[in-house]
């Protein structure tokens, strides 16, 4: 009976404890949002924050969707072969790498990258007093550090994944005309004549949540790291983790939207 | 100017001020003693609102902390942090300038950068130092760039949370002439929060002792020595011995 009371009493505080975070999350993200729409603003930190999460993550997610974008043709062209659809590769190449490989994995590989860094660099200022010292100097810490990196992600991550998307594209290319036999002209043809408005539209819009994620994850849990260096490296895993599970529930959730 | 009454603070079951009642007259350097744990950050940060007393008043010039214009009232005060908490980001003169660099009395960048030169030269540092970053200095040389910024913009009051932690002897002599120099130059109240003995008789014109949450002792410097109360003189000559329970 008392391991009965005890197994309930564990699960109800663990649930009492999930929609505490769940809360204090919305009403993190809330407060943050309303500071990217009030003055003053921090151009400056968006700029650095645009570079930062922006272009320094062009590499990481150039590399992922080229790869990904070659082996998708390997792929397709493979399972197509088995009812005589080989023709469908460039087609399927570029529906799903603008639909949903571009957005969720340039999203997963930015909350690697991002993530885990706002984490440690919030987290850190958290640990220093850097925070506090912020508030003392009359600024506000969610304006200055937390409002121009949303802003920031939100905006960069389309644009990311525009590019990812193209250098996707690219790569089944490559693979169609050099190991699989396809007429170049003919490859580039049958992906612009089957891509539609409405695939580039949702791949883009995904791909802005997902930045808006990555950095609220990051900041979250930056902003309320524990003490010491043990606190600022769980603040670093929950931002990957959770960012990268919100990541592909909301991906669901937005296919499910744009069906 | 600063009166703190019956100021509570927990956090959890663990109660750090338990009924803190202080007052600093304007003009006053007021010191803070006693063991690590005893809230007397807390009690910095509660006066500042970085964090939230959960029962008590805190009035400033008798204006309660936690009401009013929030930027006015943070415009009065100047502080150095524990470990300096300077800007990794930003080079030595623009964490000098950084309340100059914004918000209402805001300067362009030549006039901020000089007068964070003249700020730095005033805690003893050469101006080749405003181009640095933090991470290029030494612990003593932090220090010195977080003096240089709590007095930037000219605070009433200025705030030193254990100004000689971490620092060699003769560095500590140092920050202490220059916390008092600076102090009585400028004409400002402080509070410092510290340990260190020969801090509180560099800076102190009153040492307030905190114990359990609440003010043991409170009285002038001079009279520090005599004071005949258990737990000062305990904390005074280091004992293991007395009302305050050491953990070995």
């Amino acid at each position: 009976m008392q391991l009965i009371e005890r197994s309930l009493g564990a699960i109800g505080a663990a649930t009492l404890g999930f929609c505490t975070t769940i809360g204090r999350v919305i009403l993190f993200a809330l407060r943050a949002t309303s500071h990217i729409f009030r003055p003053p603003f921090y151009g400056r930190e968006l700029a650095q924050q645009l570079m930062q999460i922006g272009y320094f993550s062009l590499p990481v997610v150039g590399l992922t969707a080229l790869f990904t974008g070659a082996a998708l043709a390997l792929q397709i062209y493979s399972g197509g072969a088995r009812f005589n659809a080989e023709a469908v590769v460039p087609s399927i190449v570029a529906i799903g790498m603008v639909r949903e490989l571009g957005p969720v994995l340039g999203g997963l590989m930015v909350a690697g990258r991002v993530a885990s860094s706002i984490a440690a660099e919030l987290g850190t200022m958290r640990v220093t007093e850097q925070i506090d010292a912020l508030t003392t100097l009359s600024t506000n810490p969610m304006k200055y550090l937390v409002a121009p990196r949303l802003a920031a992600a939100t905006l960069a991550m389309p644009v990311l994944v525009a590019v990812g998307d193209t250098i996707g594209i690219m790569g089944g290319y490559l693979v169609g005309t050099n190991r699989l036999g396809f007429n170049a002209s003919a490859y580039v043809q049958n992906t612009t004549d089957f891509l539609q408005f409405q695939d580039i539209a949702s791949g883009l819009a995904k791909a802005a949540v997902f930045g808006f994620i990555v950095a609220l994850m990051g900041c979250y849990h930056g902003y309320n790291s524990g003490r010491g260096a043990a606190g600022v490296g769980r603040a670093t895993i929950n931002a990957v983790v959770s960012a990268s599970v919100m990541i592909l529930a909301a991906n669901y959730i937005l296919t499910e939207a744009f069906f | 100017m600063i009166d703190i009454k019956g100021v509570h603070k927990s956090f959890g079951a663990h109660h750090v001020l338990q009924g803190v009642n202080m007052k600093i007259a304007k003009g006053e350097s007021m010191v803070i003693i006693g063991g690590s744990g005893t809230g007397k950050s807390v009690l910095l940060k509660c006066i500042l609102g970085l964090e939230t007393p959960d029962a008590g008043s805190i009035l400033v010039y008798g204006q309660e902390a936690d009401q009013g214009d929030r930027d006015a009232f943070l415009a009065r005060f100047g502080m150095l942090f524990q470990g300096a908490a300077l800007f990794d980001s930003l080079p030595v003169w623009q964490n000098v300038a950084f309340r100059l660099l914004r918000g209402a009395g805001k300067l362009s960048k030549t006039d901020a950068r000089d007068l964070a030169v003249e700020k730095l030269r005033r805690v003893g540092l050469r101006a080749d130092v405003a181009d640095k970053f933090p991470a290029e200095l030494s612990g003593g040389m932090q220090k010195r760039v977080g003096l240089a910024r709590a007095i930037a913009a000219d605070p009433e009051i200025i705030f030193f949370d254990e100004p000689t932690t971490g620092l060699d002897p003769i560095m500590s002599g140092v920050i202490n002439e220059l916390i008092r120099e600076i102090v009585v130059e400028m004409g400002a109240t402080a509070m410092t929060i510290t340990h260190d003995m020969s801090s509180v008789r560099a800076i102190a014109d009153k040492v307030a002792m905190l114990h359990d949450g609440a003010v043991q002792w409170s009285g002038p410097i001079a009279k520090l020595e005599t004071s005949g109360n258990p737990y000062l003189d305990q904390f005074l000559h280091g004992r293991a011995e007395g009302p305050i329970e050491a953990v070995r």
